[in-house]
């Protein structure tokens, strides 16, 4: 086993990685951007070591100073989480280079996978179900056109490196393609320096499910269930939940045989997601792989009872994975919300800063992955995602109901959040249904925000901002004892009570 | 104390003494049984009429935003004996002042300063954890003045530009 992992990432996640290492009595290695110095992960982790500028290119996404703080530390094997740079092949071969493990696939299976097209012509050859389509970038204008009319209006044209949203066209008729296209082509070049765009039959309304895989190095490959991520905002998840309420074991069973497929054929090592486009009719078609661990993984250490980040460490350290495809159950039902620091009244714009309170949940069945506390200030250079709540009950409506009391409790105040969508979403007679796409999310954000306002709950905010006011300065500030009376009034804490306690704390 | 507070639409006046171990607190001239304990900053426990409320409260220019259940409300909160809060408002009727949406960085200006613009017109990109957010004109008109530069850091609420 490995006696020292670095972390090549930053909040929730790299939190997630250094308890895993900690339960694992392995030595954890944190690195820093100059914003970062007072973060979680670092707070956390055994070593910390400083690699840059805030800009991720100077710091996170920096191969050579990752590398040297590797070599610097000893460490002996890299989890790079997901995002920066979890999917670059290009760090995956130089960390094999530099003699130090890296956490995932080998260099050669994520650049199989990293191409969309490519990775679909070894999976045609593997027999994965697609959506009808080109499996080559497009090479004109005419030829888009050919093939457009031969599968049917309306389909989707995207970019063959993208991801996130970025790249993608939806054409409903032949007079805008031309247009859509070039589009698409100065998007994709913008976005990852390559301009290749292929083109796919749009499935209308679908549900996004994808398969997760793990794979040692031995040549055994098991799936673990799905995960259901239809509900997206700009083609980003939100929630998440598995399993998927529209998948019976019958179907789990097939999308399961289908993923392990895809990963044999990419000869792919270590924790992996196979996602699928699911029509109405619950066709399922391949969409991606994705050469990482997900956002998302809790809900599926929820229902399966494993640990995913200790198994990834396993098999990245050479164990053969300890069960087989007949021994994963799927037990219960786990429903994950990604809190981001989002400003719900500015069209979900971030919203870094300082977090003024926080106040967290607990109880049965609730987890938190966060890379925030109280007091610390969101910098504005990274992802917006603050924490991830996850809820999770014997039944999907149990999970539903622990994590509606669980978002009661929850409140993040001095910045702006996403929490009040959760609370719309979970409230939501069509989500409780479980009828829902991928269309869901736009929809239900298109309706006024509704403001069912009592007058009895307005009289208690009334009173409420009354007794704030009253208090004044001394309502925003760390207030004395509170396990007595209602506070006395107007009674400031002694100077020599407060030297006294300033002095315990020092001692202490 | 006396204090006005306003919702939307309607007005209170609520009136709080302090009082040994607790609060007498009457609301439109009306008794109500209420008491507060600061849990931490921000943070209420208040009791109205033998119900209990854990209340989070952030404070804002002339008043308080209040969250509790799932709910939350904007309220402004005047002293009525105070002459503060009843000055200002009505701003200099020609000029419009562009301000951050959002707290990052001024990562393009797109007008220079005496330039004409439409109403929509596009002035500068602030961007934050990888969105941008084009700032846009108010109104038809001119760039008076820039105030910031390119890579700027800004916050909410800063003044970007004059538009007149």
């Amino acid at each position: 086993m490995f006696k020292k992992i670095l972390i090549a990432n930053r909040g929730e996640i790299a939190v997630r990685v250094i308890r895993a290492c900690r339960e694992m009595d392995i030595a954890s290695v944190a690195v820093y951007s100059d914003v970062d110095r007072a973060s979680s992960h670092v707070r956390r982790a055994d070593e910390a070591y400083p690699i840059g500028a805030a800009a991720s290119s100077e710091s996170y996404l920096n191969i050579e100073k990752i590398l040297d703080v590797g070599k610097r530390s000893y460490a002996d094997a890299i989890h790079p989480g997901y995002g920066f740079l979890s999917e670059n092949a290009q760090f995956a071969q130089a960390c094999a280079d530099a003699g130090v493990k890296f956490i995932g696939p080998t260099a050669a299976a994520m650049q199989a996978m990293g191409s969309k097209t490519k990775a679909r012509q070894a999976m045609e050859l593997a027999g994965v179900p697609f959506v009808p389509g080109t499996s080559k970038g497009l090479e004109s204008l005419g030829q888009a056109e050919e093939v457009a009319g031969r599968i049917g209006y309306p389909i989707m044209l995207k970019a063959a490196a993208g991801g996130g949203g970025k790249g993608m066209r939806l054409v409903h008729a032949r007079e805008d393609l031309k247009a859509a296209l070039e589009a698409a082509r100065s998007e994709a070049e913008r976005a990852f320096g390559d301009g290749e765009v292929y083109v796919e039959k749009a499935i209308v309304n679908p549900r996004h499910i994808e398969m997760q895989v793990l794979a040692d190095e031995h040549g055994s490959t098991v799936y673990l269930g799905e995960r259901e991520c239809s509900l997206q905002r700009r083609h980003q998840k939100v929630l998440e939940e598995a399993p998927s309420p529209v998948v019976d074991a019958e179907m789990r069973r097939r999308m399961g045989e289908v993923a392990v497929r895809v990963a044999r054929a990419a000869g792919y090592t270590n924790a992996g997601t196979v996602e699928f486009l699911v029509d109405q009719q619950k066709n399922f078609y391949f969409l991606e792989m994705n050469t990482r661990l997900q956002v998302e993984h809790p809900v599926t250490e929820q229902v399966t009872g494993l640990d995913l980040v200790q198994l990834q460490i396993r098999i990245a350290a050479g164990e053969k994975l300890p069960f087989a495809q007949d021994d994963i159950n799927i037990r219960g039902h786990a429903i994950e919300c990604r809190v981001y620091a989002e400003d719900p009244g500015n069209n979900y714009m971030p919203s870094p800063g300082r977090i003024a309170t926080l106040l967290e949940p607990a109880g049965p069945g609730i987890r938190i992955d966060s890379g925030v506390y109280e007091g610390w200030t969101v910098p504005m250079d990274y992802d917006p995602l603050l924490a991830k709540l996850i809820g999770y009950g014997e039944s999907r409506e149990q999970a539903i109901g622990r994590l509606s009391r669980a978002l009661s409790e929850y409140f993040v105040g001095g910045i702006k959040t996403n929490l009040g969508l959760f609370r719309r979403i979970l409230a939501d007679a069509e989500f409780r249904a479980a009828k829902f796409d991928t269309g869901f999310l736009d929809r239900m954000t298109q309706h006024t925000e509704p403001s069912p306002m009592s007058t009895h709950a307005e009289e208690v905010a009334v009173i409420a901002a009354g007794m704030f006011a009253a208090l004044g300065g001394a309502s925003m500030e760390t207030p004395g004892a509170v396990n007595g009376a209602p506070n006395a009034p107007g009674k400031p804490a002694s100077n020599w009570k407060t030297a006294g306690r300033n002095e315990a704390l020092r001692s202490g | 104390m006396i204090y006005d507070i306003a919702t939307g639409e309607k007005k209170y006046r609520l009136e709080l003494d302090r009082l040994i171990g607790g609060w007498s607190c009457r609301l439109n001239g009306r008794n109500v049984e209420a008491d507060a304990v600061l849990v931490r900053p921000g943070v209420l426990s208040l009791r109205v009429a033998d119900r209990s409320y854990e209340v989070k409260g952030e404070r804002l220019a002339g008043g308080w935003k209040i969250w509790f259940g799932e709910e939350s409300f904007d309220l402004e909160v005047r002293d009525p004996r105070s002459l503060r809060g009843r000055v200002r408002s009505g701003d200099e009727s020609g000029a419009r002042k562009l301000r951050a949406p959002m707290p990052g960085k001024v990562v393009r200006i797109l007008v220079a300063e005496g330039s004409e613009v439409e109403a929509g017109a596009g002035i500068m990109v602030v961007e934050a954890m990888k969105m941008q957010n084009e700032v846009k004109s108010p109104k038809k008109g001119n760039i008076r003045k820039i105030l910031v530069s390119q890579d700027a850091a800004v916050n909410a609420g800063d003044v970007l530009a004059i538009v007149e």
